[in-house]
């Protein structure tokens, strides 16, 4: 009846799960309890997770987002007490416990929490960005959704029933296979990353067809948006290579539940044939989450700078030119496989050929500073950072892109503060500078700069002190994921790299604080963004009201220039056509059934972690109906009559007039 | 789509917006076939790297029987050129027609179907079942994706035929044709380079 699972599935017998398990049930209780006490059930569900409101979604995806960094930070702090513990001692985690945390924390922070929080920013931004109502396809945008987080429930329930994987964030096999991992752990791995794969290969397909077909009338290709672009190659890179992952994770499935041989020792498997599969995937990936930052970056700089951005053409092809190139390099992530000399040749040179359009990106950035007016607000801040951190983690990318010097560095500490370096200081720098540029935008009010420059400084500062210490020692030959060791040179630097990770802390809680403040001051007057323009923006979002009305634009933008809103703004053109009238406007209609696939997904994904067969069939024959009954309903969309537009914009412009006359 | 859009009454601005939704579903559906492209991409990947890996057991070359492929073939290449007829008939806004080229459809995409399912039953009772060796684990992954496709392309001619039935041959069934079309189109080019590089190549 309940498949493999049992009482004995639940680790009551370790003490740090069970006050997790404790801390996490009061937490919710308590979330749950203040939804109940204010009687926010209903909005919840209607307004939110039912919402198909891209700018809804969105919130949802960086929520989420936030909440999987909380997850996959506490295991970036075991792991460092770990290490700086466990020196001639085995600390205090057990191997195995160890290999659960590190497995999780890289499924969760590229998985559960860049992923997200890059959609989340694509959702916010690209459909004003480019002038457009919504995304084409609102519903798919909401399932897109509900996978993803239907993904990272389950990573979560793995804690607190039965265990997680123990083979690494890319499972690789022959470890992964049931002959070494025979658990659940491999399993729930494989659940999440697929349910939550489908969904980001929805929101590719997704944003592409939005970008080029959606667009306002006079944007053309090389008028877009330079953060739109890179959406653009994101979601090319996903839609080319989200297969290859998907089809390397069913085939280590099949080989798990059908006792096939895709991967195993015996009866005839290839190994290597996973790690060309996942790295096929897995080196665009990285790319897949950095452009969007740059896109950002290159969004954020000519703001604070006051200059049209420097080079929005070169902007434009490196772009496209990494895009190309992240397809030809896979190979850089195992030169030790023995492909032989001249085939690691060619991936070794062009692994260093993306250093060149990612250096026209970051000279682009510095022409677009010199001799600009340059405002250090809290956005500008991180992308200062970035470009010094990323710099130095595309540098030692290059080392390793020298096969001979792979040699020595690969599967070693080294390699793990390269990517790091590239992940923290590209990534996620880029995406918080993201939150802190759009948050007047999508929800209204400004977010605190001083905490926004703390946050940064400590983050900063506490990535040197973590990661530089695993350079040291990944050059001293400590390889990585190590439980315990005894070389006395190691030690010191994994306790200063400890202490960096509580530098980071700090830097996590000013921004948390950050979030929270600016919630509970979201109605000052100092921090109410009255006119929607609240930095001098360039791009069409800023020509809307904050937050934006469910509609977007009442009359859809026409684009004369590149930089749109910041053209009209000179040559005072009115943007929202005010004198124009009003017409009614069409707009989807919330849905549940998002919600609901998500919902089954997740407990099919449950289901066949522990070979429950009878759920997964019922789940499989729920989600197939739910899809035919949706695909029969009619009358998905609903009118916000033109009065009602009218009265909206009226208000906004009764706003605008009142901040001028003061 | 354009005959299509044609019949339509007045230009509002309503009309417009649907119109446009259609015309995304279309784009879009391309887009997502792409990378369901790749997935076989990946697939036909995975048997060539393992085809020779038979690991002592039965060999390919022992089991293919070339007269039920082509059969099968033959049944999946004459379902596409059905349906063209049928979209055809849908163009020429003829909802029997359109039916009943699609009920053709579907008998030949089941046949195909059938002709499968007994294959990889006989292959198992001679001994080549997937999880024997490396080779008939890919072979069957590969085939088997292909055939898991077919079925879902039964399932929603079926859904289809009945909103014809229920729907008539209304503005937003276009587009659902066309993408169902272009889902079948892509079978069958699947299915040629199934039975190029898997059946043709192995009896070489």
């Amino acid at each position: 009846m309940l498949g493999k699972l049992s009482l004995s599935a639940i680790p009551y017998h370790v003490p740090i799960l069970v006050g997790t398990f404790i801390g996490v049930v009061i937490v919710g209780l308590a979330v749950l309890g203040a939804i109940t006490y204010f009687g926010k059930w209903g909005v919840l569900f209607r307004n939110w997770l039912f919402s198909v409101d891209h700018k809804r979604i969105g919130i949802m995806y960086i929520v989420l987002a936030l909440v999987m960094l909380f997850r996959g930070f506490a295991d970036a702090i075991m792991m460092r007490l770990q290490q700086a513990m466990a020196y001639n001692s085995p600390g205090y985690l057990p191997p195995s416990h160890y290999d659960q945390i590190f497995t999780a924390h890289g499924t969760i922070m590229i998985f559960f929490m860049a992923m997200a929080f890059m959609q989340g920013l694509f959702n916010l931004i690209v459909p004003l960005q480019i002038g457009a109502r919504d995304v084409a396809f609102p519903f798919i945008n909401s399932l897109s959704f509900w996978l993803t987080t239907a993904g990272a429930i389950l990573v979560n329930i793995s804690l607190f029933i039965g265990d997680f994987s123990t083979a690494g964030w890319l499972a690789y096999p022959p470890v992964s296979e049931l002959q070494f991992s025979p658990g659940v752990g491999v399993d729930y791995y494989i659940w999440a990353v697929q349910i939550s794969g489908i969904g980001t290969l929805l929101t590719a397909v997704n944003f592409i067809t939005t970008v080029v077909k959606m667009r306002a009338p006079g944007m053309t290709w090389m008028r877009i948006p330079v953060f739109t672009w890179t959406v653009i190659a994101s979601c090319i890179m996903i839609f080319t290579t989200f297969p290859a992952l998907t089809v390397a994770v069913a085939e280590l499935a099949l080989d798990r539940y059908c006792g096939m041989h895709f991967f195993t020792n015996d009866g005839g498997g290839n190994v290597m044939l996973y790690l060309n599969l996942i790295w096929a995937w897995g080196h665009p990936e990285v790319y897949i989450l950095v452009i969007p930052a740059f896109g950002v970056f290159s969004e954020v700089v000519p703001v604070f700078c006051r200059k049209p951005l420097f080079g929005y053409a070169t902007m434009v092809y490196a772009s496209l030119a990494i895009t190309t190139l992240s397809l030809l390099v896979w190979v850089h992530h195992f030169f030790t496989m023995g492909a032989g000399a001249n085939v690691n040749t060619f991936f070794g040179i062009m692994t260093m050929i993306i250093a060149i359009p990612t250096g026209v990106k970051v000279f682009n950035w510095l022409f677009t500073m010199y001799r600009g007016r340059i405002e250090f607000t809290a956005p500008m801040y991180w992308t200062i950072g970035f470009m010094i951190v990323f710099v130095i983690g595309g540098m030692t990318g290059v080392m390793l892109a020298i096969p001979a010097s792979d040699f020595v560095l690969h599967n070693s500490e080294f390699l793990v503060a390269h990517f790091h370096n590239t992940i923290i200081g590209g990534v996620y720098f880029g995406y918080v500078a993201g939150m802190n540029f759009w948050a007047p935008k999508v929800t209204g009010f400004k977010m605190s700069q001083k905490l926004g420059k703390a946050a940064f400084l400590f983050w900063f500062f506490g990535f040197f002190l973590s990661f530089i210490p695993l350079y040291i020692t990944g050059f001293d030959g400590m390889v990585r994921r190590l439980n315990h060791y005894d070389n006395p040179n190691w030690h010191f630097w994994l306790q200063i790299a400890c202490v960096g990770v509580f530098c980071i802390l700090c830097g996590v809680v000013c921004q948390l604080l950050q979030i929270f403040l600016g919630i509970l001051n979201a109605k000052k007057p100092e921090n109410v963004d009255v006119t929607g323009d609240p930095w001098g923006g360039r791009s069409l979002e800023w020509s809307t009201s904050s937050p934006a009305p469910a509609y977007n634009f009442a009359h859809i933008p026409v684009v004369q220039s590149r930089d749109a809103f910041a053209y009209n703004k000179e040559h005072g053109i009115d943007t929202r056509r005010t004198d124009e009238p009003y017409q009614d406007i069409l707009m989807p209609k919330n849905t549940s059934a998002g919600f609901w696939h998500g919902m089954f997904a997740l407990v099919l994904g449950f289901a066949a972690v522990w070979h429950i067969w009878w759920l997964v069939i019922v789940t499989v024959i729920l989600n197939l109906v739910l899809a035919i009954g949706y695909s029969f309903k009619e009358d998905k969309e609903y009118v916000i009559p033109s009065s009602e537009v009218e009265r909206i914009e009226k208000e906004h412009s009764r706003k605008l007039m009142t901040q001028v006359a003061e | 789509m354009a005959e299509n859009t044609g019949t339509m009454t007045a230009n509002t601005s309503q009309n417009v917006h649907e119109h446009e939704h259609e015309n995304h579903s279309f784009f879009g559906f391309w887009m997502y076939l792409m990378s369901d492209c790749i997935v076989f991409g990946c697939l036909f990947t995975s048997y060539a790297v393992l085809r020779n890996q038979f690991a002592g057991g039965p060999t390919s070359k022992e089991m293919f029987e070339l007269s039920r492929v082509a059969i099968e073939t033959a049944l999946l290449l004459t379902s596409s050129l059905t349906f063209g007829f049928a979209m055809l008939q849908a163009r020429h806004n003829s909802k029997n027609g359109t039916l009943l080229w699609m009920v053709v459809s579907a008998i030949l995409g089941l046949g195909f179907l059938i002709l499968e399912i007994q294959e990889f039953i006989a292959f198992v009772q001679h001994g080549a079942s997937p999880t024997v060796s490396a080779y008939w684990s890919a072979f069957f992954t590969l085939v088997g994706t292909h055939g898991l496709h077919v079925t879902l392309g039964l399932i929603w001619m079926i859904v289809l035929m009945i909103q014809l039935v229920t729907k008539g041959l209304n503005k937003k069934m276009m587009p659902r044709l066309a993408c169902m079309s272009l889902f079948w189109h892509f079978l069958d080019i699947v299915w040629i380079c199934v039975f190029s590089f898997v059946y043709l190549l192995s009896m070489a």
